[in-house]
């Protein structure tokens, strides 16, 4: 059975097609569709209901060092308020989830999971905490909506003052007041576009999505689903669980390099990483030339020769055109190195292309 | 809710028909298009192709899936609607407009139903 958000009646209310997610019940779209819902993130704004989204507090002295332990990238001297992305990895140096981390005090630090690896995330902290570190699981009090878009930024000054916005990209406001709801505001979000990720009780839920909702009108903002999400995400060359990651895949074969700091003494995974060495297979984009779309798991090939296969696809809607992303071997990752995709037995041209297909220009 | 036009057929799988004197056109239905969203890619069969009652012929994809379209009738591909390829939207904004292929040579039917039964049939389908 699966598990409603708080925002669940506001979901149906609104006109969502409600699907079954990451063990609940989420609008996939609402009435204008997905390409429409695409289009105002990336030329106004729009909002989601994240409230799915996993939050497990660590608190403690030995906090920060617990949190070295089980993640692959580095912490230290991170400032309060700040906001840190990294890949949690199993032993052999697959990926247990991908997540972000804040930073509320020297020995206080939130994690934020993905919500369909949740309980196996928190299971396997558990297990592998520091003495003197406590985690709590606090998903099931939280509730989060996420107000991406070019337009997000005036629709919080029309509500909030200046100084509760976070102004940095990953960084966080952990106490603003929103119509008098105490929120945490953080910039940062799934849609390669600017817009902040606000956190608040379930109690407040409704509410705050009421208020924002009334807010943004006049700004052209609208309610986008979880189809949105992912094209969104996809676009912007974000790896999705799952998809780009996943126990059997490193965090170096999907290119998270930058989240991933084997000079750290130690982290579970890193001699497993270290072993490996150079990745053999790594995440790239992929342009389609042929037509067709190509989506995920669809194996590619040179010629009879099988060289990968797609992880994430789909027509994106800003582009207006169909991309992918996909693990192959390393010697055909090189940019404009041409493959075919068999699409349900039909072989569909395709280039290696850089991953992130858009960027925001300021 | 549903626009289902009177003087069309429909197969279950959510296909219009329209006989127009042996050559029989072929779309999705507005509940069809509905359910799946932004379409945007079509892929058609050729010209001179058969098509077989019940069986699949061609498929759509909307941003998030793919479907597949299931012939209503047993025949040669006689037109494709090439306007199509180009512009698969059209198949959301006028379904009934934008049909999807004509099919000669007609030798075998699926079970198809009027509007009224075809309306009930989506009714059940959404319970």
């Amino acid at each position: 059975m699966e598990k409603k958000t708080p925002l669940y009646e506001v979901h149906v209310e609104e006109g969502g097609k409600i699907v079954p997610f990451a063990g609940y019940l989420l609008p996939v779209q609402y009435g204008s569709g997905v390409i429409a819902e695409h289009m105002a993130v990336r030329e106004k704004c729009g909002m989601f209901d994240v409230s799915h989204m996993g939050e497990i507090l660590f608190t403690g002295p030995t906090a920060l060092d617990s949190l070295h332990h089980l993640m692959t990238n580095d912490f230290t001297g991170m400032p309060i308020g700040k906001v840190r992305y990294s890949v949690m990895c199993n032993e052999h140096g697959g990926c247990v989830d991908d997540l972000i981390v804040y930073k509320f005090g020297e020995e206080e630090y939130l994690v934020v999971v993905n919500a369909s690896n949740r309980d196996k995330d928190y299971a396997h902290m558990l297990r592998n905490l520091l003495p003197g570190t406590v985690a709590q699981d606090l998903s099931d009090d939280v509730a989060e909506i996420a107000l991406q878009g070019p337009k997000a930024p005036e629709i919080l000054r029309t509500l909030i003052p200046e100084e509760q916005i976070p102004k940095g990209y990953y960084t966080a406001v952990r106490h603003a007041s929103i119509d008098g709801m105490d929120c945490m505001i953080s910039r940062t979000g799934y849609t390669g576009e600017l817009g902040y990720e606000i956190f608040t009780d379930n109690a407040n839920a409704v509410r705050l999505w009421k208020v924002l909702r009334q807010a943004g009108e006049p700004f052209g903002l609208i309610p986008c689903g979880l189809g949105a999400r992912d094209t969104l995400r996809l676009e912007a060359g974000m790896p999705l669980y799952g998809h780009e990651m996943d126990e059997d895949i490193s965090p170096l074969e999907a290119s998270l390099d930058f989240g991933v700091k084997l000079d750290k003494p130690e982290f579970i995974g890193r001699d497993a990483l270290i072993a490996m060495g150079e990745p053999k297979r790594i995440r790239v984009g992929l342009e389609v030339t042929g037509r067709g779309i190509i989506r995920e798991h669809q194996d590619l090939y040179v010629g009879d020769r099988k060289i990968g296969a797609s992880t994430s696809g789909t027509h994106c809607p800003y582009l207006g055109r169909p991309v992918a992303m996909a693990l192959v071997e390393r010697e055909f990752a090189a940019p404009g190195t041409e493959l075919e995709a068999d699409v349900r037995g039909r072989r569909v041209a395709c280039k290696v292309v850089p991953y992130v297909f858009y960027k925001r220009t300021k | 809710m549903y626009n289902i036009p009177e003087e069309l057929k429909y197969a279950k799988s959510h296909e219009w028909v329209k006989d127009e004197g042996g050559l029989f056109v072929v779309g999705l239905t507005d509940f069809a298009q509905q359910e799946l969203g932004d379409i945007v890619f079509v892929n058609l069969p050729a010209e001179g192709d058969e098509v077989v009652a019940g069986e699949t012929f061609a498929d759509v994809e909307s941003v998030k899936a793919v479907a597949d379209v299931f012939s209503p009738v047993t025949g040669v591909v006689a037109e494709i609607n090439e306007e199509l390829l180009d512009n698969p939207a059209l198949v959301n904004e006028a379904p009934y407009d934008a049909w999807l292929i004509k099919v000669s040579d007609v030798t075998d039917t699926e079970e198809l139903l009027d509007a009224a039964a075809y309306e009930a049939h989506c009714a059940a389908e959404k319970e």
